[in-house]
């Protein structure tokens, strides 16, 4: 029974692994770029919501968009102000621009905030529920699943929709969407958008249910590698499976060997996935 | 005017510079900032070899640096030999190291090789703090008192700055020979555009590994020069992301792929340092890496050739108006 207790944990925290390597990975697949501040994202939609609940009050369904649209805007707002720049410059200034963003962002965090470990104070997602014999907290049952909705909602979103087609042509082909009459530095901005909103509301979702500190980015900057590196590069749908197995992973490595060790087991999976298979498991060679 | 200042004079009066500094500064705190200087050019230096030249960039060079740091400790800690005996195995582990991570990724684009220096590097701190053999969180020391003279442990600042001023001397000279043969061309040729230079048939994977693989060596060296010095170390110390930061913002600053662009970098960034360090004091350490950030996010967007690339565009015109002055 703990067993299953610790799968369904590591599920429900792999969810919102999906939900923000969803948007690294849509960066990726519109335009061959890594970001890598995307989980100092993350750690933004955490400090939001806290910021949102602890200094002006508000309860979690105003705190999630608030941090969804405090990061929506600072993704298009980096992406006119610098990604734009970049994109087409030499691979150094492409991977210095988000690198340095990164300890910017996250320096700041450790200014603003210190280094302490916080958590939200309690909400009317407080609690546990029993479900089959599991003991599972209220908030991180609710996070997990909006974390699935929202990944998938995703989905449909670039698969199903003008937008999404409009966003996967610019990634196509630039030259002929702008033909087409779509505007390529529109709907990069929006796909910026998009990515660092999901890291936010995912930040938002893991704040009410796990304490953290600015450091967290790091960590989940570097899961997000991975799971998007599992996933294939440029899959939503693929990043949904890779979150799912590897908050799996994480849970069982980290109940079996020890919590130190969980972050060892992913990021040595990482290593063994450039090695043996680069494209990913959903990706084609 | 640039007939006066002529490349191998500049050249000619920093070297002179450099050795006389200590001489003349002669005081404990402008010592020991001669010294991190040149640590942080040799580190900044070897990156460059692949960073810079190679245009592949690390962002966990740490890695590197931290066994060439806990290596020397490890042999003292054991078998109590003297630490810079360790500094071949400590290199020949990160050349290892180094095939780990070049052999995959270099057949990808770069953005994979970048990815897996930053995952590695955070792997192998974590992986440290938990190991009890070289010291857990803790980290391990050195010999306290030196046993003879092969320990290096010196009290005096002065000959940690000679050895390290001849090993970057050493470096230099071996980029600059670099520099100007057909593996320099190749690495030019790879980082303007992989394919066009595959096209020409420059054996590409096996350049940037050969790139990777020096760099890596000399990274090395940087960490156990830095470890017989300090005698002791950590796994922040060691494989911390801010170690890697140093070396990327240095050579970056001063202009990666330049021979001497990375000691215009330390040049300009250790004293901004060490300044920041006494006006914000040890707490306010964090605005450092702020700024840290900030310049790095800057170099990117405005002049990611660095500074020496902006003087090259800038000189001539600037040669141009003064000339003008002069007749006018």
């Amino acid at each position: 029974m703990v067993f299953l207790q610790v799968i369904v944990g590591g599920l429900l925290l792999g969810a919102i692994y999906a939900l923000f390597s969803s948007g690294l990975t849509l960066i990726w697949g519109m335009m061959n770029f890594i970001n890598f501040a995307h989980g100092e994202f993350v750690m933004l939609g955490m400090y939001v919501a806290f910021v949102v609940v602890v200094w002006i009050g508000g309860g979690p369904a105003i705190f999630t968009l608030a941090a969804a649209f405090a990061l929506l805007v600072l993704g298009m707002a980096i992406y006119l102000s610098l990604i734009r720049h970049v994109i087409r410059g030499p691979m150094l200034a492409q991977i210095l621009s988000t690198f340095g963003l990164a300890l910017f962002l996250r320096y700041t965090a450790f200014y603003i905030f210190s280094a302490n470990f916080v958590s939200l104070p309690q909400t009317w997602l407080a609690g546990t529920v029993n479900l089959a014999g599991i003991y599972l907290p209220v908030a991180q049952l609710v996070g997990g699943v909006l974390a699935i909705i929202l990944t998938l909602a995703l989905h449909v979103l670039l698969t199903r929709t003008v937008v999404g087609s409009r966003l996967l042509a610019v990634a196509e082909d630039r030259a002929a969407a702008m033909l087409m009459g779509i505007r390529p530095d529109r709907m990069q901005m929006l796909a910026w958008g998009l990515s660092a909103g999901a890291a936010g509301i995912a930040g938002a979702l893991m704040a009410t249910a796990y304490p953290w500190s600015p450091s967290v980015g790091e960590t989940f900057g570097l899961i997000a590698f991975v799971v998007v590196a599992l996933g294939g590069f440029g899959s939503v749908l693929g990043s949904l499976y890779a979150g799912l197995i590897i908050g799996l992973i994480q849970a069982i490595s980290a109940f079996w060997l020890g919590a130190i060790y969980k972050d060892i087991v992913v990021y040595g999976l990482f290593v063994a996935l450039l090695w043996f298979r680069p494209q990913g498991l959903m990706g084609k060679a | 005017m640039s007939k006066i200042l002529s490349p191998r004079l500049i050249i000619i009066l920093l070297a002179a510079a450099l050795l006389v500094y200590p001489l003349v500064f002669s005081g404990a705190f402008y010592r020991d900032i001669g010294v991190t200087f040149l640590l942080a050019a040799i580190s900044a230096s070897a990156w460059n070899i692949i960073g810079g030249y190679a245009g592949q960039v690390s962002v966990g060079h740490s890695m590197f640096f931290g066994l060439g740091a806990y290596t020397p400790l490890v042999f003292y800690t054991l078998w109590g030999w003297p630490p810079m005996t360790a500094i071949p195995a400590a290199i020949v582990l990160s050349i290892g190291l180094s095939l780990l991570i070049g052999m995959p990724t270099f057949r990808l684009t770069g953005h994979y090789f970048s990815m897996a220096t930053l995952a590695v590097a955070e792997l192998i701190r974590i992986f440290t703090g938990t190991w009890n053999l070289v010291g857990a969180a803790i980290g391990l020391q050195g010999p306290a008192i030196a046993r003879g003279w092969w320990d290096l442990t010196f009290r005096s600042e002065l000959p940690y700055y000679y050895l390290f001023l001849a090993v970057l001397a050493f470096l230099l000279a071996v980029t600059s020979f670099i520099e100007r043969r057909r593996f320099g061309f190749y690495l030019r040729a790879i980082k303007a555009s992989e394919r066009a230079a595959r096209s020409l048939g420059v054996p590409v994977r096996r350049t940037k590994m050969q790139a990777l693989a020096l760099s890596a060596a000399f990274t090395s060296i940087a960490g156990s020069l830095y470890v017989i010095k300090t005698g002791f170390i950590d796994p922040d110390s060691a494989f911390g992301i801010l170690i890697s930061v140093q070396m990327v913002i240095i050579a970056a600053l001063g202009g990666a792929g330049t021979l001497f662009g990375p000691l215009v970098g330390a040049l300009l960034l250790i004293p901004l340092q060490s300044a920041t360090n006494t006006w914000f004091g040890g707490g306010g350490s964090g605005l450092t890496y702020i700024l840290y950030g900030g310049i790095i996010v800057l170099i990117a967007r405005f002049e990611p050739g660095g500074l020496f690339d902006l003087w090259n565009r800038v000189a001539p015109t600037l040669r141009d108006t003064l000339r003008k002055r002069r007749h006018a």
